[in-house]
């Protein structure tokens, strides 16, 4: 017994002894960054660390470090989809005072409770200085304004209202062409349901009922009107809202049954596999498709979603200006490589979206690519509240639950006020 | 954790014989006892720091949170008394994931229970390649809970006949269609099904506590039971079962404070979706997503709670129980 418990305490030491030198390594990575005075470096985070958009990101840094030799380039990258591990180790970091010298970010209003907790550093000038405003389109650059200043820089463009279809169920639905608008959509769904056995909306788990809803909402609503319900004080309790919302349940009743278990590649595929006639999802879809080797036209074709043709529903990946960058300078080198022409024409086709700038070279993008950039010169901006352009934080969670909700209780009444209530709470 | 856990069990079953012998006056037995475990408290002092500091002191800075207005990374935080806990009670979210909660423990708990009772019941009838079986049943255990949810997710789709994979498609293949269902995509009795992969993971565990509760079972006393003319169904009802009471007690703790705090599962299963909303994803979800730690805080603690009103009177019999002896 007696030697028993000596081995229990020694055991105990051990583990606090090796607790107390684990920290101590952790700490000795972290402040490694002070070493070598002169010497200039750049530590950029984001979540690319795979695929396309890790190429993309490879390719603007060798074109990074072919202009600027004297500048260590420090990959940060945390992997995990949508930033979502990434962004728990960034507020982390942010909170101890250890910010990257960038991070990436959705532009918009994603980033406000950083800009609110004074963790950004506005780039008015830089703007001014590199001429981005004239870059950009005046809409991209008004939609990610705050309070009168901008504190970003998108890097790139992609689509949310895509409407992916497959030609060989719609003939065989005996259906001539992609629907125009909600009303047209609800009774393609419904013939393809009585002609065919094939699912008629191919939908996966909740948050791509999210993404349907900010596309119903579009469509419904009208540029102005969706871009109106973003703003403080906005009306989320009118008929207008009522009728998008019913339309939104009557389309719910054509989606996948297994919807809940089936991811947003699996919904998309089952267009190109010709297991369903349409899926509404953003356009890296194209990149999807690519990798699975299907061809436009053939295995699968596109529009706008219904309702929303000549409007863009938005969202971009931009990089930031922390407070408290160790290199600021280094920082503002790398941000002025995300914004240049060149940068941007790197990177893009290898993620599959397109440049924020319209000066961008077209004999660049390709199939899906050269449509998308053609409309985005041409249309009207919306942004996408799903991808974090027109909803901060909060407001995102909450119309996320509202969402979760009603795909349990199909109760427009109660899920309107649950809207309400949020826009209420969260706006601003 | 698991591995001292069948050491707890066992340590309340058999208890040493009390080591000190009866001879000498009090107080000079209570300064040998100083000496006794003065050098282990010194030992063990930085572990019961780390443990004061990194468990309690973080509980308790998590309850100043969760008693605070910090509702946004940046709004101060004043103190306001429990009004983040009473209004948890208003959200139909919060209500549904307490629903969810209290269905997955019911059916993981009960089914772990009965199934490793009947596995352990089996195996203790002495069959052949017993230890082989007990180590199939005991494989799931090795296996993490996410992967176990990849795995279930796959094999419990519930797409129509058409498309059907998984069981629902062993159903029909066997012609037993009428049994394919919606599974944990039931709006109302999902979380049941949830708790399917749980049971199927565990229940070798709880066989291997039982295993070992029927087997600290002197083999006398059920001959002497034999001998008064008990039947084989009378020496288990009357003699064995009633000396399991603590194995029971132990593994419905375990199973139930893994129950009430389910996250890893229902993430890999279903990711973060009302349907299978729990109090752990909503914690998660308000925390990292929403940027309220007010609210996350509150949800954290109402966890606590739930699994401390299980464990507390456990450790409180067990305490008692070791100062009996």
């Amino acid at each position: 017994m007696q030697r028993m418990r000596w081995r229990g305490a020694a055991t105990a030491l051990l583990a606090a002894g090796s607790l107390v030198l684990a920290g101590c390594g952790g700490g000795d990575g972290q402040g490694g960054g002070g070493g070598t005075p002169g010497a200039s470096k750049v530590e950029v985070f984001s979540w690319w660390t795979g695929g396309g958009e890790a190429k993309g990101l490879e390719a603007m840094v060798a074109d990074f470090k072919a202009k600027h030799p004297e500048i260590q380039f420090v990959n940060a990258a945390v992997a995990g989809g949508s930033g979502t591990n990434a962004k728990a180790v960034l507020a982390s970091r942010l909170q101890a005072n250890q910010p990257p010298d960038s991070f990436q970010g959705h532009a918009g209003a994603e980033l406000q409770d950083y800009i609110k907790a004074g963790q950004l550093e506005e780039l008015d000038s830089f703007y001014d200085e590199n001429q981005l405003r004239s870059a950009f389109p005046q809409q991209l650059v008004d939609q990610i304004t705050f309070e009168g200043h901008v504190y970003s820089v998108p890097v790139n463009i992609h689509r949310s209202n895509v409407l992916w279809f497959s030609p060989q169920v719609l003939a065989e639905a005996g259906l001539s062409g992609p629907p125009t608008t909600v009303a047209e959509l609800i009774s393609a769904l419904k013939q393809v349901k009585q002609k065919t056995k094939k699912i008629p909306l191919s939908l996966g788990a909740q948050w791509t009922a999210d993404h349907l809803f900010e596309n119903v909402l579009l469509g419904d609503l009208g540029v102005d009107g969706y871009n109106a319900l973003w703003k403080p004080g906005a009306d989320w309790s009118g008929a207008p809202v009522t009728k998008a919302l019913q339309d939104f349940a009557e389309i719910l009743k054509y989606t996948t049954t297994e919807a809940a278990s089936t991811d947003w590649q699996l919904a998309a595929k089952n267009v190109v596999d010709g297991k369903a006639a349409f899926n509404v999802m953003g356009d890296w879809t194209a990149g999807y498709f690519k990798e699975l080797k299907k061809t436009p036209e053939k295995d699968y074709k596109y529009a706008a979603a219904p309702g929303t043709d000549g409007v863009y529903l938005w969202l971009s990946d931009s990089f930031t200006l922390p407070k408290n960058a160790k290199d600021r300078a280094a920082a503002l080198e790398w941000l002025k490589e995300c914004a240049s022409k060149q940068g941007q024409d790197l990177f893009n086709p290898q993620k599959g979206s397109i440049p924020a700038r319209t000066d961008a070279d077209t004999s660049l993008y390709k199939d899906y690519l050269a449509w998308a950039l053609q409309q985005w010169k041409s249309s009207k901006l919306a942004g996408s509240f799903w991808h974090g352009v027109t909803a901060n934080n909060q407001w995102h969670t909450d119309i996320d639950t509202a969402v979760g909700l009603f795909l349990n209780s199909r109760d427009v009444g109660k899920f309107q006020s649950a809207l309400v209530e949020a826009a209420k709470n969260d706006a601003g | 954790m698991p591995a001292s856990e069948p050491a707890l069990t066992t340590g309340g079953r058999r208890r040493p014989a009390p080591a000190a012998p009866a001879g000498p006056p009090r107080r000079r037995r209570r300064r040998r006892r100083v000496r006794a475990w003065l050098p282990g408290l010194v030992l063990l002092t930085p572990s019961i720091v780390a443990i004061g500091v990194f468990v309690y002191g973080l509980i308790g800075w998590n309850l100043r949170l969760a008693l605070s207005s910090k509702t946004t990374d940046i709004s101060p935080a004043h103190f306001v008394g429990l009004r983040n806990f009473t209004r948890l009670w208003g959200e139909e979210r919060w209500n549904l994931a307490v629903r969810h909660a209290v269905l997955f423990t019911v059916v993981f708990v009960g089914g772990a229970l009965l199934l490793g009772w009947l596995l352990a019941l089996l195996l203790d009838k002495g069959m052949r390649a017993e230890a082989g079986f007990r180590a199939v049943y005991l494989f799931p255990m090795a296996i993490s809970f996410i992967a176990t949810g990849i795995v279930w997710r796959w094999l419990m789709n519930p797409a129509p006949p058409e498309r059907a994979v998984g069981l629902n498609a062993l159903f029909q293949r066997l012609g037993l269609g009428f049994l394919a269902n919606d599974w944990w995509q039931n709006d109302r009795w999902g979380m049941a099904a949830m708790a399917v992969p749980a049971v199927w993971q565990m229940a070798g565990y709880v066989m291997a506590l039982f295993l070992a509760g029927f087997r600290s079972v002197p083999e006398d006393l059920r001959e002497a039971a034999r001998v008064d003319g008990c039947s084989e169904w009378q020496v288990y009802r009357y003699v064995v079962f009633p000396q399991l009471r603590p194995v029971t007690l132990a593994a419905l703790i375990i199973l139930g404070h893994i129950s009430l705090k389910v996250f890893d599962l229902v993430v890999a299963m279903s990711g973060k979706q009302i349907i299978t909303d729990v109090p752990a994803v909503y914690m998660w979800q308000m925390v990292f997503d929403a940027h309220n730690p007010a609210k996350g805080a509150a949800i954290a603690t109402y966890m606590l709670l739930a699994v401390a009103v299980l464990i507390l009177p456990y450790l409180i019999w067990t305490l008692r129980s070791e100062r009996r002896s």
